[in-house]
C-alpha cells in the first residue's frame, strides 16, 4: 500500500497516524508541507529514521526545492518527482492518503 | 471623543500591530495573504510587527525555489519590507529550534525572542492578527 502525507507534522497529526497503521513493507510518500518532517533537525526525523527500517520513505522533490529544504534531506528517504510519484501510485495496489 | 472624531482625526492615529504568522508557505495560501495585509497596513503608517512562531518560521527560509510547483516565490518579498518601514521581524526561539533551524538559515535579518518576550510583545499590542 502507499500511503500519502500532506500536511505538516508539527502542525498536524496526520503523519503519526500514518506511521501507526502503515505496515511493514509499505511505502510512505511525503508532499506539500508534510516534506519538513524528512528535513535534518525536524522534530519528526527520528520518527522517520525509525520508520524507516520498515517502511520505504518518499519525499517530492518540487516541494522540497519550494520550501528551501532540496539540500537538507535525511539520509535513507528517496527524493522523487512528478513522474516518480505516478509510478508509485501505478506500482501500489492501493493508496491512502491522510488528509 | 466619539467614534466618529476619531474617525475624522484618523490619519494621526498610531496602534501597534501585530501580524502573528503561524502557518508554512505554500501548503496553505496563509503565508501569502498574511505579507499581502502587513503592505497594506504599511501605506497607513502604523507601528507593525511581524512574528514568526511554529510553522511560520519555515516561511523565512533561504534557497525557496518555487519554479516546480509553478506557484508565485513571495520569499523575497521579505526582503523588501524594511522599504516600507517594516523592520520589526521577530522570530520564535523554540520554534526554531524544534525545526534545526538558526537565524543563518533565514533569509531576513530577524529578532530571536524567547517565550516570555514573545508573549510581552503581544500583551502590549492593540491589535493581534494572525495568520
Amino acid at each position: 500500500m502507499l500511503h500519502i502525507v500532506n500536511k505538516s507534522a508539527t502542525d498536524r497529526g496526520s503523519l503519526e497516524s500514518c506511521l501507526r497503521m502503515a505496515t511493514k513493507g509499505s511505502a510512505v510518500l511525503l508532499i506539500e508541507d508534510a516534506v519538513y518532517a524528512v528535513t535534518n533537525g525536524s522534530a519528526a526525523a527520528a520518527k522517520i529514521q525509525a520508520a524507516a527500517a520498515d517502511l520505504k520513505i518518499y519525499a517530492l522533490g518540487p516541494d522540497l526545492a519550494a520550501r528551501g529544504m532540496a539540500g537538507r534531506v535525511l539520509d535513507g528517504v528517496n527524493v522523487v518527482d512528478y513522474g516518480g510519484f505516478v509510478d508509485l501510485v501505478a506500482e501500489h495496489n492501493s493508496c491512502q492518503s491522510w488528509l | 471623543m466619539s467614534d466618529m472624531d476619531d474617525m475624522d482625526e484618523g490619519s494621526g492615529i498610531v496602534k501597534k500591530f501585530m501580524f502573528l504568522n503561524r502557518k508554512a508557505p505554500h501548503g496553505t495560501v496563509y503565508a501569502l495573504e498574511g505579507l499581502e495585509v502587513v503592505l497594506i497596513t504599511a501605506a497607513f503608517d502604523q507601528d507593525v510587527s511581524m512574528v514568526f512562531t511554529d510553522d511560520g518560521v519555515y516561511q523565512l527560509l533561504k534557497g525557496i525555489d518555487t519554479k516546480g510547483i509553478e506557484v508565485k516565490d513571495f520569499s523575497k518579498t521579505y526582503r523588501a519590507l524594511d522599504g516600507y518601514d517594516i523592520e520589526k521581524l521577530y522570530v520564535d526561539q523554540a520554534s526554531m529550534d524544534a525545526r534545526g533551524l538558526t537565524e543563518d538559515d533565514l533569509i531576513v535579518d530577524v529578532t530571536t525572542l524567547s517565550v516570555a518576550e514573545m508573549a510581552n510583545l503581544m500583551a502590549e499590542q492593540d491589535v493581534v492578527i494572525s495568520f
